[in-house]
């Protein structure tokens, strides 16, 4: 047992509406790597802002080196040696490596106010050295790959004299090899008495590193066991831990011939070797970490990015989209993950924002015939019950559950055969996550190919009839709707399947 | 009008029809614009007697309407989020390229209006081009660059000669009367209704609100992005020609240094009626207003002799109030 | 050591090819200077009189005050910004230095540069605070306040030139007495790029320019203040924009309305050629130097080549377009490299 650096006692935080932390415990020891467990929306990311002063906790208390404190800013947490590093590096890329390792807390003469480029280079080589990379300080920053960008987070929490480092989800762009590098520096971190708290969706990354796991489930604290203690199956129980639930509706909708099929599609850099088939009626699940690249190949399908290999074939017949307009009059429609930010004009009302796909149906050459929208918008919005007072309302006013509504709505006002639905109830609140259940599940029934992307495995497993699991840019496996359990995916998402093996899905 | 929605859907209703409130028709910038324009009128005839009759108000819109032809597209650029600071060197190209036409090809001076027209039409269709194959690049900097590129090539052309002897008809653009009405007039009328109903009553123009406000939404949403930018610059070329004609026929030839700083003048009518900088907010009637403020505004400081380099200054300061009165509300709301 | 983070394993069956336009990028100031120098050979081919000291020194002086400028402009660009109003600055301080000096000929030089300065800077803080409090766009900002100062320009001056005859001899002697040999007004550029040089590199501030520019979101995590830096850069601007008046005024020993109109344009030019990047974050001083250098070489080259001055303007253009073009291609390129490298 060694010394205890930091101990968080009942911590609990909560936002209007939501409880984000419940009555939470953790305690990190000197030299220790602990790592942090949970399914996406556990808690996690709220319990890193509160032990690094970006959130304050509403009870409980921290206590560093045995004495209670309080964050009350972001700075006083890094002062303390408290410093964080995120999966997406908050860098400056055109500067150079020494820069970003000091920016803020660069060092400067006493008494001309001069940067001294070369202590902080020498600082920096010494740094990189010490973690065994041979980056140079003097390159710039956007020329490194990411793992290497990862690298220099690190050395920019060491030169801040950080003793307790957050690392996450480090590993989650980073291939097999540079994971180990990564591994390695943690560890020597470890040797050094640095504690570190590693979150990650990877078991590898845990069984190679943690000595301790704590596992949050639904704001809750689960427990924290030894690694070599528990295994690979309790803890996946211990993070899922519920049953699925009820909210889901019953599956009636009859499956019928193949609509959509996908012939080892790739685009460099994102995805490759990627095939399936969807059949009418179907819902097929699509889900895989954060960075597999589901997103990417969504959009593929929508028509809004190009493809370097492969083919896409609709009602049989080989299609290559154009643009997202050809891809939905073709029949593929496609509901993005942020829909603030590519799904709705939020500074729009909701009718218009509803025809904005298919408003050559409400014009006759061109000319707009705005009755007839906003009747076709007004007959949409009261099909998805969406609660508003006009179709002039603002979408920027409504719910989220309400503006992802609104998002559905746009895919129905044009004949599609092929939704795909990225993340749908990303940020919903329970009730209206039940209200687009039963929306997705209605369109299967009507005969909609349903493609389901989603990080949330009840979601997936309570909707889909078959469950395909992308890892790293490939699709490692589709299980059937009888065999797929969390269990199942979590084991093909986090990469047991080793990539490459045996059990990558031939086109079906 | 609602009976074909079905019964089950009948206990959430939304209302299809626009409310229209004492907000919606009295708290509107184009009000602000009529007694500006109001204002602006009466200084004038205090300032002069000669101002306030009406073949002086005729006479004056036939000085100061050529540029306003190009503020139209250049306000749908803006509600695009975008800009295009090359205007005034497309108004001086493309009339170049009309006057060398005729003057040195011999062309007929219809066809010469024609290659001034298509000249305009490619240089507004060559910024498009670089811009929507060139995302990563901003408007600022590619028409910035053509800019200097085009009116290059008009000094290229008639090194710094002025080129005219054009027909006698020819004149009748800028001088003309059709029944006691400038012929500019008419066809100023004529275009900024075919702008208006582009914009607020086609789908052309809903998708440039689209494109303004959000252009991945729009994208997404199977607006053809890249099209219509291409579409609404080439407009804005084409717009420019028509000025370079209607500016050649009033001068009587024309010259590579003609509608020098037209960009400045045409952004700052199209702010000043009303069109976000910020993109997607806007609407053609306020623009219209805008130019006769501006337009008369010139006239009447010209009657009374003010020259001409202060009228930029007004320029300059009715831009800024146009852009900074509507973020002196944002800040005070936040 | 290891350096094995660099190599991953290669993707099976590459179809696309490593870009190689990707590797100009890192030898671009290198490529500048040898086409500077081709350039020159070729100009000296076609005409003698190119290489000699006389037209060297001359070709120096005139492209003095580009150079200034083009440190201000690139501080603008590197905070994503634009500034079209400097020709127009200048004008204005040279202007109003140039009346109140053939007023007071008892003036000293170096009163009247400062109070050029001091101008240009005034003119600077009204563009700095538009753009940093009230948040309006550069380019409209800067547009707006071009007109204004043209026009204030004008309006002192009441439409008249003051002409050398009217301006005192030390006044027109800042501009072509020498120090130590060497022409004032190169003097000056050497101090402005030797401050510049150490602003920029090795102060905070200076580093922070970068900062903001290179990436906003996280400047504003670590406590820089984008206000303070949008201040600064256009105020710095306005005040080299003054200077460079007062400069402009003595070298050519007349004041005039539309003096340097368009002027900014050629400083934008030289910055783009020089590598600054518009997209922001990026920008170095040799690269402006390089880039100012060629276009002060092909205004000198143009004549001596018998090329009609006319032309200038449409190269001017096409090389700003060729040079933009080329940024972006080469950074497609570079993302293309990156994604090669990836495994799938």
């Amino acid at each position: 047992m060694g010394e205890i650096v930091m101990e968080l006692k009942n911590i609990t935080k909560t936002f209007p509406g939501v409880t984000a932390l419940n009555n939470v415990s953790f305690v990190l020891e000197k030299g220790q790597i602990h790592a942090l467990m949970g399914e996406n929306g556990a808690g996690k990311s709220t319990f890193i802002k509160v032990i690094t002063g970006v959130h304050k906790a509403d009870a409980g208390e921290i206590l560093l080196d045995g004495r209670p404190i309080t964050f009350s800013n972001p700075n006083e947490a890094k002062a303390k040696g408290i410093a964080a590093i995120y999966q997406h590096a908050t860098n400056y890329p055109d500067l150079n490596v020494t820069e970003n390792i000091f920016m803020g807390h660069e060092k400067i003469s006493p008494k001309t106010k001069r940067i001294l480029w070369k202590e902080m280079h020498d600082e920096a080589k010494g740094i990189l050295r010490s973690l065994g990379s041979a980056i140079n300080p003097k390159q710039e920053m956007g020329t490194l790959s990411v793992a290497q960008q990862q690298i220099v987070e690190i050395a920019k929490a060491i030169s801040t004299n950080a003793r307790i480092i957050i690392m996450d989800e480090p590993t989650a762009a980073l291939t097999t090899r540079e994971s180990e590098e990564l591994y390695r520096i943690a560890e020597k971190l470890r040797d050094q008495g640095t504690a570190i708290i590693f979150i990650s969706h990877r078991f590898e990354d845990m069984y190679r590193l943690a000595s301790k796991v704590t596992v949050l489930r639904d704001a809750n604290y689960i427990g924290c066991w030894a690694v070599d203690d528990i295994t690979n199956k309790n803890l996946i129980i211990a993070m899922v831990g519920r049953e699925i639930n009820q909210i889901f509706p019953k599956k009636e909708h009859t499956i019928g011939e193949e609509v959509f099929r996908v012939e080892n599609l790739r685009k460099i850099g994102y995805f490759a070797d990627i095939s399936f088939s969807l059949h009418k009626g179907e819902i097929l699940g699509l889900t895989g970490l954060v960075g597999a690249g589901r997103t990417e190949l969504c959009e593929t399908l929508a028509g809004i990015e190009k493809y370097d290999n492969g083919f896409i074939y609709l009602h049989g017949q080989k299609e290559k989209f154009k643009n997202p307009k050809d891809a939905m009059q073709k029949g593929v429609g496609y509901l993005p993950e942020d829909r603030q930010k590519s799904g709705l004009i939020l500074q729009w009302g909701i009718g218009r924002n509803i025809t904005l796909p298919t408003l050559e149906n409400y014009s006759t050459k061109g000319w707009l015939n705005e009755k007839r929208e906003s009747l076709k918008a007004k007959e949409i919005a009261e099909k998805l019950h969406v609660k508003a007072l006009s179709v002039f309302d603002l979408v920027s006013s409504l719910s989220g559950g309400n503006q992802q509504k609104i998002s559905v709505a746009k895919l129905l006002t044009t004949d599609l055969d092929v939704i795909i639905l990225d993340e749908p109830t990303k940020g919903v609140d329970i009730g209206a996550k039940a209200a687009i259940y039963k929306i997705i599940n209605e369109l299967a029934n009507e005969g909609y190919s349903v493609i389901l992307v989603s990080s949330e495995m009840p979601e997936v497993i309570g909707l889909s009839d078959r469950v395909a699991v992308m890892r790293e840019g490939r699709l490692v496996k589709i299980i059937d709707a009888h065999e797929v359990s969390q269990e199942s995916i979590l084991a093909a998402a986090m990469g047991e399947v080793q990539p490459g093996g045996e059990d990558v899905c031939q086109p079906i | 009008m609602t009976s074909k929605i079905e019964e089950s859907y009948v206990h959430r209703r939304l209302e299809a029809h626009r409310p229209l409130t004492a907000k919606h028709v009295f708290l509107q910038w184009e009000w602000l614009l009529v007694l500006i324009f109001v204002g602006v009128l009466v200084m004038n005839t205090m300032l002069s007697p000669y101002f306030l009759n009406i073949t002086s108000l005729r006479d004056a819109t036939m000085v100061f309407l050529d540029k306003s032809f190009i503020v139209f597209p250049m306000a749908f650029i803006m509600i695009m989020k975008e800009i295009d600071i090359s205007v005034g060197s497309t108004v001086a190209l493309s009339s170049v390229g009309m006057a060398t036409a005729y003057n040195v090809f011999g062309l007929p001076m219809e066809a010469a209006i024609v290659v001034c027209l298509v000249v305009g039409a490619l240089c507004g269709l060559f910024n498009g081009f670089l811009i929507t194959k060139f995302p990563e690049l901003s408007a600022v900097i590619v028409t910035l660059a053509t800019m200097i590129l085009y009116r290059g090539i008009a000094y290229i052309i008639l090194e710094d000669q002025a080129s005219g002897n054009f027909p006698e008809w020819f004149g009748f653009f800028g001088w003309g009367y059709v029944y006691g009405v400038p012929f500019i007039l008419i066809v100023f009328v004529g275009i900024a209704i075919a702008f208006g109903l582009l914009l607020h009553k086609t789908t052309f123009g809903r998708k440039v609100f689209a494109i303004g406000h959000n252009d991945v939404t729009s994208k997404f949403s199977g607006v053809n992005v890249k099209k219509t930018k291409l579409i609404v610059y080439t407009l804005a070329g084409l717009m420019a020609a028509v000025t370079a004609v209607f500016l050649a026929s009033r001068m009587g030839s024309t010259r590579p240094n003609i509608a020098n700083a037209y960009e400045l003048d045409v952004i700052a009518m199209a702010a000043l009626g009303g069109i976000s900088t910020a993109g997607g907010k806007g609407r053609l009637i306020g623009t219209v207003i805008a130019i006769f403020i501006v337009g008369y505004l010139q006239y009447g400081l010209g009657l009374i002799n003010i020259p001409s380099q202060t009228l930029m200054i007004v320029i300059g300061a009715l831009l800024l109030f146009a852009v900074v009165v509507p973020k002196i509300k944002d800040l005070r709301k936040s | 050591m290891s350096t094995n983070m660099i190599d991953s394993t290669l993707p099976v069956n590459v179809e696309k090819k490593e870009s190689k336009l990707a590797k100009i990028g890192q030898f671009r100031e290198i490529g500048l200077l040898a086409f500077i120098i081709m350039l020159m050979i070729a100009v000296q081919m076609r005409n003698s009189s190119f290489l000699t000291i006389e037209n060297m020194t001359d070709m120096m002086t005139n492209t003095a005050i580009l150079l200034i400028l083009a440190v201000g402009m690139m501080l603008v660009l590197v905070t994503r910004g634009i500034d079209l109003s400097i020709g127009a600055t200048l004008a204005l301080s040279g202007m109003v230095v140039a009346q109140f000096v053939s007023n007071h000929p008892q003036t000293s030089p170096l009163v009247a540069i400062l109070m050029g300065i001091g101008i240009g800077i005034v003119c600077g803080l009204v563009i700095g605070g538009l753009v940093s409090f009230l948040g309006v766009l550069p380019i409209i900002a800067t547009l707006a306040m071009m007109n204004i100062y043209r026009g204030m320009t004008y309006m002192v001056s009441d439409g008249k030139w003051i002409s050398s005859y009217q301006m005192p001899e030390n006044f027109v002697g800042i501009a072509t007495s020498k120090i130590l040999g060497i022409n004032s007004l190169v003097v000056i550029v050497i101090i402005v790029y030797i401050v510049a040089f150490y602003f920029i590199g090795h102060t905070r501030t200076g580093r922070q320019i970068y900062a903001v520019g290179s990436n906003p979101e996280s400047a504003k995590v670590t406590g820089v203040s984008e206000k303070k830096i949008f201040l600064l850069v256009y105020t710095v601007m306005g005040g080299l924009a003054g200077l460079s008046g007062v400069l402009w005024v003595s070298k050519f020993a007349s004041a005039q309305g539309d003096t340097a109109t368009g002027f900014e344009l050629s400083v934008i030019a030289a910055c783009i050629l020089g590598g600054v990047s518009i997209a922001g974050g990026a920008g170095k001083l040799s690269g402006v130097i390089l880039g100012a250098m060629l276009i002060g070489i092909l205004n000198n080259a143009l004549p001596l080549l018998n090329v009609s001055p006319f032309w200038q303007k449409g190269i001017e253009g096409c090389i700003i377009l060729a040079a933009i073009l080329l940024n972006v291609m080469v950074k497609r390129g570079v993302e293309q490299n990156n994604l090669l490298r990836r495994r799938v």
